[in-house]
């Protein structure tokens, strides 16, 4: 088996006393769509910033297809083909949907190349409604997806989601679900979710956290009739 | 917006044809001066308006582009050399403090902060350089009263030949206008693009593998080196200048035409700069209230009642007049085109 696509070794990060992340191994292989869970303060959101270089850890390696990408700048990361949709989403707010993508496919195009990889986003996700419309007078939903199409537009080789259904209406988590398993066809996913029903909806193989270490690992079904995952994550949300 | 675009080119040239036959020298010369300031108003608006990097002391880079220009072209005789000198040497000051600032990320409030400080620190330095020791080469810093005697610029590598204040107006103009289409073609590109975006999400730029720290460096270093030009254009037009060209005052006083014409545009800070500067003038030559009472008057109402500035507020009340007539006759598809430009 080649390297995998995006690993992290003994990865650790400490904010004064506080252990966020404590000595994670993680491994995604190609193709792979991985859902991150756990409940609040698990280290979720620190694992996914120490990723994408938002933050540097302060121990420990992260990977890429074997190369060491550990204390890079977050647009080297980026550089690298790895896409990045945050929690709020992270868009250029006072310009069109279509001209959020075309920063994002002038990267890597240039002139018409640009323009056309915009449309063909633009359609893959049909943004076409909305695709003239300034981001911020968008509906939450719709900033959404605008964002999963500038991560597109960006033409990753793996794409890093945080809770990309967080604020949805159902039939929104229902489509955003279906855009997420359609993405998968074509790009490696590692997604961080807090919504059950959407995990469900989109999961394979899913890593949760607790208290900044891995505490399983495995297939959806598997994981969720273990008892320690149980008691730690799922037995308090049904608690509550 | 290109019709806009042709309608500032046919208007700028015909005032740069007419204007020396129709005013009198007097007027001549103060038209000239807006059209300096205009160019300072319009480096401002760029890396200000579009770049998003707030320089509360924008006054350092005119002064010294002012006082370059005086110190080189008093030494060396002739004024080619000293206006390059007048736009690399701010234009570095400002790629350089641009270096620590964005690559160490500090945040936009501190931007502001210290840009305000070095203009101070320049202000204060230049004022206490009164007396015969303190001279670059043949060229006296005179302290809190200036270089005075400052030659004009002349025709490239001909010292005899001066420009006459027409002349001199037809330069003015014309650099006024060339750097707001310059400016304007520069947005256009992927670099004046990206710019914009990083104005409104910087991490957004940097996840899709941007360097944004370049990106306002080099915009930083433009908007240096332009009103490092409006400085030396303002030390030869007056052939003086002294350190209130490095005071708090006269950033203040770029950012307030930015605040009236409109930051986001281009052609708003000139409108501003334009109006203000006439306004300025004008209350000078009564007593009754002091000029800068009304400025800060005018500042405050900008502020509360119209925070966008003049040319947005136009641009959008006519926009959407022009909107409810075309609706009309033109399909909805197309309408929705036009409102997101406007």
């Amino acid at each position: 088996m080649s390297a995998p696509l995006i690993e992290t070794r003994a990865l650790s990060m400490h904010f004064g006393g506080v252990q966020a992340v404590r000595a994670v191994d993680f491994a995604l292989a190609e193709g792979e769509l991985r859902c991150l869970i756990g409940p609040n303060g698990a280290g979720k959101s620190t694992f996914f910033k120490l990723l994408t270089g938002q933050i540097k850890p302060t121990g420990g390696q992260v990977l890429f297809r074997g190369t060491d990408i550990t204390g890079l700048e977050p647009h080297q990361i980026a550089r690298l083909g790895i896409g990045i949709k945050t929690q709020v989403p992270s868009v250029f707010n006072g310009l069109t949907a279509r001209e959020n993508l075309w920063i994002a496919a002038a990267r890597h195009h240039r002139g018409k190349a640009a323009t056309a990889a915009v449309a063909e986003q633009i359609e893959r996700l049909s943004l076409g409604k909305f695709a003239d419309k300034v981001v911020s007078q968008l509906a939450h939903g719709q900033r959404q997806w605008a964002e999963l199409g500038i991560v597109l537009c960006g033409a990753p080789h793996v794409i890093l989601l945080d809770e990309p259904a967080a604020g949805m209406t159902e039939d929104e988590t229902v489509r955003t679900a279906e855009l997420i398993r359609e993405i998968n066809r074509t790009h490696p996913l590692i997604v961080v979710e807090h919504d059950m029903a959407f995990i469900r909806m989109i999961a394979r193989r899913i890593t949760v956290f607790d208290r900044g270490k891995i505490l399983a690992d495995g297939d959806v079904e598997q994981v969720f009739k273990d008892q320690a995952v149980r008691d730690v994550y799922l037995g308090r949300e049904a608690a509550a | 917006m290109n019709l806009g675009l042709a309608c500032i080119g046919v208007i700028g040239v015909a005032l740069l044809v007419a204007l020396p036959a129709t005013l009198d020298l007097y007027e001549l010369l103060q038209i000239t001066l807006y059209a300096i300031l205009g160019i300072l108003a319009l480096s401002l608006a760029f890396i200000w308006g579009y770049g998003g990097i707030l320089c509360f002391g924008h006054s350092a880079f005119f002064g010294l582009g002012a006082y370059a220009y005086a110190v080189a072209v008093i030494n060396l005789g002739e004024s080619t050399l000293p206006l390059l000198i007048a736009i690399a040497l701010p234009a570095a000051l400002a790629a350089g403090l641009g270096y620590f600032m964005f690559y160490a990320r500090i945040s936009d409030v501190y931007v502001g902060v210290i840009t305000l400080t070095v203009a101070l620190i320049l202000y204060n330095c230049i004022n206490s350089t009164a007396g015969p020791e303190y001279h670059i080469g043949e060229a006296l810093l005179g302290g809190f009263n200036g270089i005075p005697n400052i030659p004009s610029l002349n025709i490239p590598f001909r010292p005899d030949a001066q420009l006459e204040p027409e002349a001199m107006f037809v330069l003015s103009m014309g650099l006024l206008l060339l750097t707001y289409f310059g400016l304007t073609a520069l947005l256009a590109t992927r670099f004046g693009r990206v710019l914009v975006a990083i104005r409104e999400n910087e991490q957004r730029v940097e996840f899709l593998g941007y360097d944004a720290r370049l990106h306002k460096l080099v915009a930083f270093a433009i908007g240096g080196g332009l009103a490092g030009l409006a400085g030396c254009l303002f030390a030869a037009w007056g052939n003086y200048v002294s350190p209130t060209a490095f005071s708090v005052v006269q950033s203040a006083q770029i950012i307030i035409w930015l605040m009236v014409g409109g930051a986001g545009t281009l052609i708003g800070p000139v409108i501003g700069c334009f109006a203000i500067s006439w306004l300025t003038l004008k209350i000078g030559t009564q007593q009754f209230v002091n000029a800068n009472v009304v400025l800060g008057a005018i500042l405050l109402v900008f502020v509360l009642l119209v925070p966008k500035g003049i040319v947005p507020l136009l641009s959008e009340r006519l926009g959407s007049w022009l909107l409810s007539h075309r609706r009309l006759t033109q399909l909805p598809r197309n309408a929705a085109t036009q409102e997101s430009k406007a």
